[in-house]
């Protein structure tokens, strides 16, 4: 019976792994997650059968209770609020594996003594899990609005954080070489929560996507730890593909913003850098175009590349903007979308945005790819985004040296669709602004966006 | 020849899943990198085999503690795995209407 069963888990590990292949296409990706899904379902049942079942009753009323809540949630979640949603989802999966980590110690702990191996297992289980718990809590709270975006950190919280990673390392060591008291493991848990509250809290709003992307990558590891606690490979190798797929777009995510993953969780980044005199200083001055001026420069384009960013996704603009393409294409206009990598709040999160609205994905391309064309392009319309295409990032002396950004500069005019000329996450000026070919279009995305729909419609 | 103990057995498996899963990963293209997140979400709730596995064999008159853990286990597990994989397929429906 164990045979079979370990070749039943077999092939849900490679369904698994067989499943995240097919997501290297879009044309592929649905067949891929309902492969995972299948994966999931045959790992389940397999299971069951095997497990020698006391009672159904709770393992029933749990399936039953998780499935109405995280049917709910997929049905009802709005595509903005994606991030949040796997924010709080990341969180679900380590107090999980947090939970499993906590009935075996209650189990192995009546003997008196932890064997080291499942011991430390434990331990490393309960630790990620919980950190991963607390910290999503965080992530979902800082990207929901419910706490400040502003990261939280100093000298002291910095010390504090240390210290308490020094009691998690002495009191585990302890508990797994000596003693499993009840009382010291009950402290382990509440200062492995207190930690990943402390370590989140500290990550500015605006890099919540690498936030979220490592919250992932702990999930899959605390999975894999509950793995190594019940010697189960099928629980190992689902959680190390999570984890590796969090730690590439934790990788990605650092990449596009050139900040190592270290200065993101600590560096505390979005409190320096942004002075007041920096900003609008001097006798730069802004052009700037209504409605009507913005839809001639559009409609007798023959080339246009829309910028989406961020106050696209807050204004729920994304509908409009579509419109507007098929306005300009109508028109014989070659248009484009140019996405950067950490353009929404998490990896892949704007071309999300523009797929609910029915962009082909065909026309989304990422800085790599679409960079040479804007010198060759009419113009670039830039709509809620800053930082992403601001030229500073050209100058070695700037705070963002270095940043791979979207040379919409080169583009023979710019249209920039934005509130104010307030700075971005980043804090700092944008020269973009105050060049000759840009013209600032101001006003709320939405507002402003029906505004230029029905100003190009008006066209001949 | 001796078999390993399980603990190297599964270091192993760990090693070479993380190697297979960056190669297979890396190729995911960006636009894809939301829904690869929430599939993701759905496939760490794998832990509700732990939550099964606990709850099987603890009574809730015997051992309270450990049986209302593996509860909440598979409440959390589950939640993943049905929204998880559910809210992925919403996304990757919209990007096949082309």
């Amino acid at each position: 019976m164990t045979f079979y069963a370990d070749l039943a888990y077999l092939i849900s590990a490679f369904l698994f792994l067989a499943g995240l292949k097919q997501l290297s296409s879009p044309a592929t990706a649905r067949r891929g997650n309902q492969m995972a899904a299948l994966a999931m379902l045959i790992a389940i049942a397999v299971t069951l059968v095997q497990t020698e079942i006391l009672t159904w009753t709770w393992i029933i009323t749990g399936v039953l209770i998780g499935s109405l809540v995280g049917a709910t949630a997929a049905r009802m979640v709005k595509m903005t609020a994606m991030p949040e949603m796997v924010g709080i989802f990341n969180g679900f999966g380590g107090g999980a594996s947090a939970l499993v980590a906590g009935a075996e110690f209650l189990n192995l702990q009546q003997a008196g003594v932890l064997p080291a191996g499942p011991g430390s297992t434990i331990m490393l289980a309960m630790l990620i899990g919980a950190v991963t718990f607390s910290g999503s809590a965080v992530a979902f709270g800082k990207l929901a609005g419910y706490i400040t975006g502003n990261p939280v950190t100093n000298n002291f919280l910095r010390f504090l954080n240390a210290v308490l990673f020094l009691f998690i390392i002495v009191s585990g060591v302890y508990m797994v070489g000596w003693d499993p008291d009840m009382t010291i493991f009950l402290a382990f848990i509440g200062v492995a929560l207190l930690l990943g509250i402390l370590l989140v809290n500290a990550i500015g709003g605006a890099d919540m996507p690498v936030a979220i992307s490592l919250l992932n990558s702990y999930s899959g590891l605390a999975a894999s730890m509950a793995g190594f606690i019940l010697g189960n490979m099928v629980l190992i190798i689902s959680g190390a593909l999570v984890g590796a797929s969090g730690l590439i777009l934790t990788n990605i995510m650092c990449k596009a913003m050139n900040r190592s993953l270290a200065n993101v969780v600590f560096g505390g980044f979005g409190t320096e850098g942004a002075t007041a005199d920096q900003i609008g200083a001097g006798d730069k001055t802004a052009r700037s175009v209504d409605a009507e001026g913005a839809a001639m420069i559009l409609g007798y384009a023959q080339s246009v590349i829309i910028v989406p960013g961020y106050g696209l996704a807050v204004a729920q603009a994304q509908h409009d903007l579509k419109k507007l393409q098929d306005l300009l294409e109508d028109r014989g206009i070659d248009v484009k979308y140019a996405v950067h990598p950490v353009a929404g709040r998490m990896p892949g999160h704007m071309n999300v945005l523009l797929a609910e609205a029915d962009v082909p994905y065909d026309q989304l391309y990422d800085d790599e790819e679409i960079n040479d064309q804007f010198k060759d392009t009419d113009v670039a319309l830039i709509v809620g985004a800053n930082d992403v295409v601001n030229p500073e990032a050209r100058n070695p002396q700037s705070v963002i040296a270095g940043m791979p950004i979207l040379d919409v500069d080169y583009a023979k005019n710019v249209i920039i669709m934005k509130r104010s000329l307030s700075p971005g996450f980043a804090g700092i000026d944008n020269p973009l602004f105050y060049m000759e070919k840009s013209m600032m279009f101001f006003g709320s995305a939405k507002p402003s966006m029906q505004d230029l729909v029905r100003e190009v419609r008006e066209l001949d | 020849m001796e078999s390993m103990p399980i603990m190297l057995v599964g270091l192993y498996v760990f090693i070479l899943a993380t190697l297979a899963g960056k190669e297979v990963i890396t190729k995911v293209p960006p636009t894809l990198h939301t829904p690869l997140m929430s599939g993701a979400n759905a496939i760490s709730g794998i832990a509700i085999i732990g939550g099964l596995i606990i709850s099987a064999k603890a009574d809730m008159g015997d051992e309270p503690i450990v049986a209302i853990l593996g509860l909440v286990a598979i409440i959390f597990a589950t939640i993943n795995v049905v929204g998880g994989f559910m809210v992925t397929d919403r996304m990757l429906e919209m990007f096949k209407k082309k």
